[in-house]
């Protein structure tokens, strides 16, 4: 805790003032309007505004079109971080040693960060497309009968993939950073021990990795719920059928495209508490490791 | 993460030798190709005329021909209504600076007043710029959007900036770094007779200065990226984005010019690749020590 510090009264509520304004507006104020819409219903003609109780969150949770999109997102979270972490993992233990160009190597691994979700989506467009795809060709003149916009199991394999591929650099550099933080002294005694580098691998640098693991499972749940819009958007637009909508994509076009107020809003609340449980998960890691 | 000792120790320590070199050669480079292939394939394709893109062939060696993006540069999808291409990337380019700017400098202003002064309210000021992390955009999707239309920023460049530039995570990470500033420092300046401004322009934002740097690469790629917010608050083609227009341009694949599409692909990754990989090591500093 800081001794010393100025006492001014006024200025440190204006140095507050421009962000507290941004989120009192943008912020607070919309989400308390999610949460109350969550318990009105409006008539057709939106004329008429009724208190519902929770009547909107369980018809949503009878809705099985909901409960398929909170399938969808789960299946699709899943695959999403195993993927991503996992080739990244390998990866970033691969471009940790001292081997030569390790340094090209990572700067290849890196850029793909810089990459929008949608655009990462246009990418593999022209990666996986039956017509104009370069695997999405040879797919089909191997006989498979490849096309995702209409076979839902190939519309949610390439939408992972493509999620994931946008994902792998950010968890390549935080595990590339968490094992340069290992000290050495430990990998080396281990090596004396006669471990094999497998052996050395599980049983001294993962469990060593966890923060960076923990941390990194948070961060690409979130991702995977959250920052996919694009993905999906520009890839499948929740098709065919509804096979790829997740709970995000399925908030977009209740609320943007149907218009269905009090539905869009209970999913919205629903979706608060995802992100308010997953956030506290993360500082709790978070505090214990950083050190104010 | 690496604190300065497992650096010293890491220098000084005898590099841990691998004898299966050749397979970390093999799969890490095969990352690298998984990265760098749909990269390759538009950069190529977009060399050629769309009726070879659209039958399916994709040229995987480049031609010396860059007609497409004086096309789109000029005219962009070449659709009705279409804006042209170098509007989108100037339309991407000021939200990303826009952003950046913003979010630093609304950030470290509520730092420095939640780190250099006691008053009362603080703690509520505090929890109400960390709540925002839990209301990202996609939570509150049709609540917002009405706040946005009562405003009249609706298909405007404040509206697609303003409310992005509220920050949790900088506020709490500019903090952090301010509090590591030594209280000896603070009582010099006092004596000196400067005042809590002069002390945050002279002392406070220099020291900073890395720190900032750090996050302005990771903002500008947030900024540039973005695609829900765009995508809700302004339909007006003229303030198209970049990474909307690709999407837009590819629309329900109706007749889609492929080479403009890849064209416009390339330029929208130059800008957030490039700083990506000139400022690689503010930017992975940035973000492991940020944590996010």
């Amino acid at each position: 805790m800081r001794r010393t510090i100025f006492d001014d009264r006024l200025l440190p509520y204006l140095l507050l003032l421009p962000q507290l304004v941004v989120t009192a507006i943008f912020f607070l104020w919309p989400a308390a309007q999610a949460l109350r819409a969550s318990v009105e219903r409006q008539d057709a003609f939106g004329l008429r505004t009724e208190f519902v109780w929770f009547e909107n969150f369980t018809d949503l949770f009878a809705d099985p079109l909901y409960l398929q999109a909170a399938w969808n997102t789960v299946i699709f979270s899943v695959c999403v971080t195993l993927i991503a972490m996992g080739l990244a993992l390998l990866f970033a233990v691969l471009a940790d040693r001292e081997i030569r160009g390790r340094g090209v190597y990572r700067t290849l691994m890196i850029w793909p960060y810089a990459v929008a979700p949608a655009v990462a989506a246009v990418l593999w467009i022209f990666l996986f497309h039956p017509q104009i795809g370069l695997f999405g060709r040879m797919l089909n003149g191997a006989g498979v009968g490849w096309d995702y916009k209409l076979d839902g199991f190939q519309a949610m394999l390439v939408v992972i993939l493509a999620s994931a591929w946008k994902q792998v650099s950010y968890n390549f550099i935080f595990f590339l950073a968490g094992l340069q933080s290992i000290p050495r002294a430990v990998l080396e005694a281990a090596q004396i021990d006669g471990a094999t580098p497998v052996r050395r691998f599980w049983t001294v640098v993962f469990p060593l990795l966890s923060p960076t693991t923990f941390f990194l499972l948070t961060v690409n749940i979130v991702y995977a719920c959250f920052d996919t819009f694009g993905v999906i958007h520009a890839l499948t637009q929740g098709g065919p059928g509804k096979a790829t909508e997740t709970l995000i994509y399925k908030v977009y076009v209740d609320g943007v495209v149907n218009l269905n107020l009090g539905s869009s809003s209970a999913q919205s609340v629903v979706l608060m508490a995802v992100v308010m449980l997953l956030t506290a998960i993360q500082f709790r890691y978070i505090e214990r490791k950083v050190h104010y | 993460m690496a604190s300065a000792t497992t650096v010293a120790a890491k220098a000084e320590a005898v590099p841990v030798r691998e004898p299966v070199d050749w397979v970390a050669h093999g799969i890490l480079l095969l990352g690298v190709v998984l990265f760098a292939l749909p990269i390759w394939i538009v950069i190529s394709g977009s060399t050629y005329d769309p009726g070879t893109i659209g039958r399916g062939e994709v040229p995987l060696i480049p031609r010396a021909n860059l007609s497409a993006y004086a096309t789109i540069l000029a005219e962009g999808a070449g659709t009705a209504g279409a804006a042209p291409v170098w509007r989108m990337l100037l339309n991407s380019a000021l939200m990303a600076v826009l952003i950046t700017v913003g979010k630093i400098a609304v950030s470290v202003l509520s730092a420095y007043a939640v780190a250099f002064f006691r008053f009362p309210g603080r703690m509520i000021a505090f929890w109400a710029i960390f709540i925002t992390l839990m209301l990202p955009v996609e939570v509150r999707i049709i609540p917002t959007f009405e706040v946005m239309a009562g405003l009249g920023l609706i298909n405007t460049m404040t509206g697609l900036t303003l409310p992005l530039i509220a920050s949790a995570t900088a506020t709490l990470l500019f903090r952090q770094v301010f509090l590591a500033i030594p209280d000896e420092l603070v009582e010099a300046a006092r004596m000196d007779g400067a005042g809590p401004l002069r002390f945050l322009r002279d002392i406070v934002v220099p020291v900073s200065a890395a720190n900032i740097a750090a996050l302005s690469v990771i903002l500008f790629v947030y900024g540039w990226n973005q695609y829900l917010w765009p995508l809700l608050v302004a339909a007006d083609p003229k303030l198209d984005t970049v990474v909307i227009g690709i999407v837009k341009m590819i629309g329900t694949e109706a007749n889609v010019d492929w080479t403009r599409v890849m064209a416009t692909t390339v330029l929208a990754l130059i800008p957030p690749v490039a700083v990506v990989v000139l400022m690689q090591r503010w930017f992975v500093k940035g973000l492991t020590e940020g944590e996010k």
